[in-house]
């Protein structure tokens, strides 16, 4: 299949202006505040200037003058679309600067609800992807099964979005007596919309012509840049934090790692990207069903641990296998009840960086489709 | 790679600029590197095939009383192995060398700490604000920092 893109024709004889044109911060296809300063060729993206910063909360400076227990909240409010994820990194950071050992129970819950919402992210990310690129349909079928999982989280913790359930040493609280049935019920629903979403978007010839072969991002560039998550594996390079440095439990599980090929197209390109996402669903569907059946009923979901945390004086840097890519926490304790610096390295502000490079020479209309392949949120790129 | 053995590697080429190696933290020990030849010794971490530091994971900078730090979270995507590197600069001339040019990630997490903290990456090329407003007076995570009163007539404290 060969198909004349416009941009095979030599630009350069044709006569036009240059022009800057502006994108956001409050338009639709820019996922949230975010500020794109575009240069344009005629139609053809020549730079890319991002401005970041519209949502900047302050959470490092917050983390400074909180206890450690009172920072996950504001974790929570990072990456707001994997809420779960990002507690899971912060509080096994605070655990491993204390040493501090949970009970079985609490890291299969962990594992699940953590690969609940690696699902839910992902079918947002799908989901806005194909909008971004004229899809409209599997919006609907994506956002209405995320609803299920939702469902499950407000049964558990109380909370839809932010969650401040995973607490240093355990859970907030135990999860519901039909967690399980639930959990399995919502893995049947997601595979089988999976495949409808498979049949409709993903190897639809409009779709395959708006995304292989645009934004192509080679594996070296992609390591260079600190890229992770979808965005490096979609490169063709097999790196998963779970795998590669197994945390939690995950080293129990056995699941794959999904790369992308270049089926359609380019290895990297938009589809490569988009594609580990979806078969990254059903490698998620696995760990949990795996993790349902050897989970124990009995048990506390509380560590024993002293009422006022108080890791001994060290440092840290614990990284964790985000929705998007690597979360990592580094965390300065001086041996007091409040951190004295917390730093997040968010995956999306790390990816997001990437975008002039991997845009400069497609068409404008496929800079959009290029955003939408790097998935990103704008809560944890500014934090 | 230990961390011992990529140490007297880097002990060996660059002599007095490789500070002393400390191991005694719960977690995570790190190497202590004088600023001067910073690019030098980044640029051999990349480019030694037998270290072959590719990624960049993460790079703070970090407040303390009397200095400022800047810390280097490095790991090879191929040899698996990681390092910590620390570069502590006195607070009336806070400058570090770039390794922008190295690692190309390094470019925004800079940009941040220079908005943050104030530490100028010498040989960055763009080295502005990024998080915080472009006409923001002052740098925030700095213990003593200050919030001003108003900005652009609107009142800052609440």
């Amino acid at each position: 299949m060969t198909t004349t893109r416009f941009i095979d024709i030599d630009f350069s004889k044709i006569e036009s202006d240059r022009m800057r044109l502006n994108v956001g911060p409050q338009h639709p296809s820019t996922h949230g505040v975010l500020r794109l300063e575009v240069e344009l060729d005629g139609e053809v993206v020549t730079n890319v200037i991002p401005h970041i910063g519209y949502l900047h909360r302050c959470f490092e400076k917050i983390s400074e003058n909180m206890n450690y227990q009172q920072v996950i909240p504001y974790v929570d409010r990072m990456d707001y679309i994997s809420s779960m994820n990002n507690e899971l990194a912060y509080v096994m950071a605070v655990e491993k600067l204390m040493d501090i050992k949970v009970p079985e129970k609490v890291e299969y819950i962990r594992v699940i609800m953590s690969e609940l919402n690696r699902i839910a992210n992902h079918q947002i990310a799908v989901a806005t992807f194909g909008l971004d690129a004229g899809a409209f349909t599997p919006f609907l079928y994506l956002f209405r099964d995320r609803e299920y999982i939702l469902w499950i989280f407000e049964k558990a913790s109380g909370g839809r979005l932010l969650f401040n359930y995973f607490w240093v040493g355990g859970l907030a609280n135990d999860v519901y007596p039909t967690f399980k049935e639930d959990v399995l019920n919502i893995v049947k629903q997601v595979r089988k919309t999976n495949k409808e979403i498979e049949d409709l978007l993903i190897y639809n010839k409009i779709f395959i012509d708006r995304t292989a072969n645009v934004g192509v991002l080679p594996a070296d560039v992609a390591i260079n840049y600190g890229c992770s998550g979808p965005v490096l594996r979609g490169s063709g390079v097999q790196f998963d934090l779970r795998k590669n440095e197994p945390y939690s439990i995950y080293d129990r599980f056995d699941f794959e790692i999904p790369i992308g090929k270049g089926e359609v197209g380019t290895v990297g390109d938009c589809w490569d990207r988009n594609i580990v996402r979806m078969r990254e669903m059903e490698q998620s569907c696995r760990i949990i069903e795996l993790a349902i059946a050897q989970m124990p009923n009995e048990g506390d979901v509380q560590a024993a641990i002293p009422k006022k945390i108080r890791p001994p004086k060290g440092e840290i840097y614990f990284r964790a296998e985000n929705p998007k890519g690597e979360l990592g926490f580094y965390i300065i304790s001086d041996g007091k009840d409040k951190p004295y610096r917390v730093k997040g390295r968010a995956p999306s502000f790390v990816n997001l960086s990437v975008l002039p490079e991997i845009s400069r020479g497609y068409l404008f209309a496929d800079l959009i489709v290029i955003l939408g392949s790097i998935d990103i949120v704008l809560g944890e790129v500014d934090r | 790679m230990t961390i011992e053995e990529i140490y007297s590697v880097l002990k060996e080429k660059f002599g007095d600029s490789i500070g002393e190696l400390v191991t005694n933290q719960p977690v995570d020990p790190y190497i202590n590197v004088l600023p001067d030849k910073l690019f030098e010794i980044c640029l051999e971490l990349r480019d030694n095939p037998e270290l072959d530091f590719d990624y960049l994971m993460c790079l703070s900078g970090v407040d303390f009383p009397e200095t400022l730090q800047v810390v280097y979270h490095l790991y090879s995507m191929k040899k698996k192995h990681k390092i910590v590197l620390k570069v502590t600069v006195p607070k009336d001339n806070p400058k570090v060398p770039s390794v922008e040019k190295i690692w190309r990630s390094a470019d925004w997490h800079e940009r941040e700490a220079y908005d943050l903290f104030g530490i100028i990456f010498e040989g960055h090329h763009n080295l502005v604000r990024i998080l915080l407003p472009y006409d923001w007076e002052g740098h925030p995570l700095r213990k003593d920092y200050k919030e001003p009163e108003t900005y652009h007539g609107m009142r800052v404290p609440y």
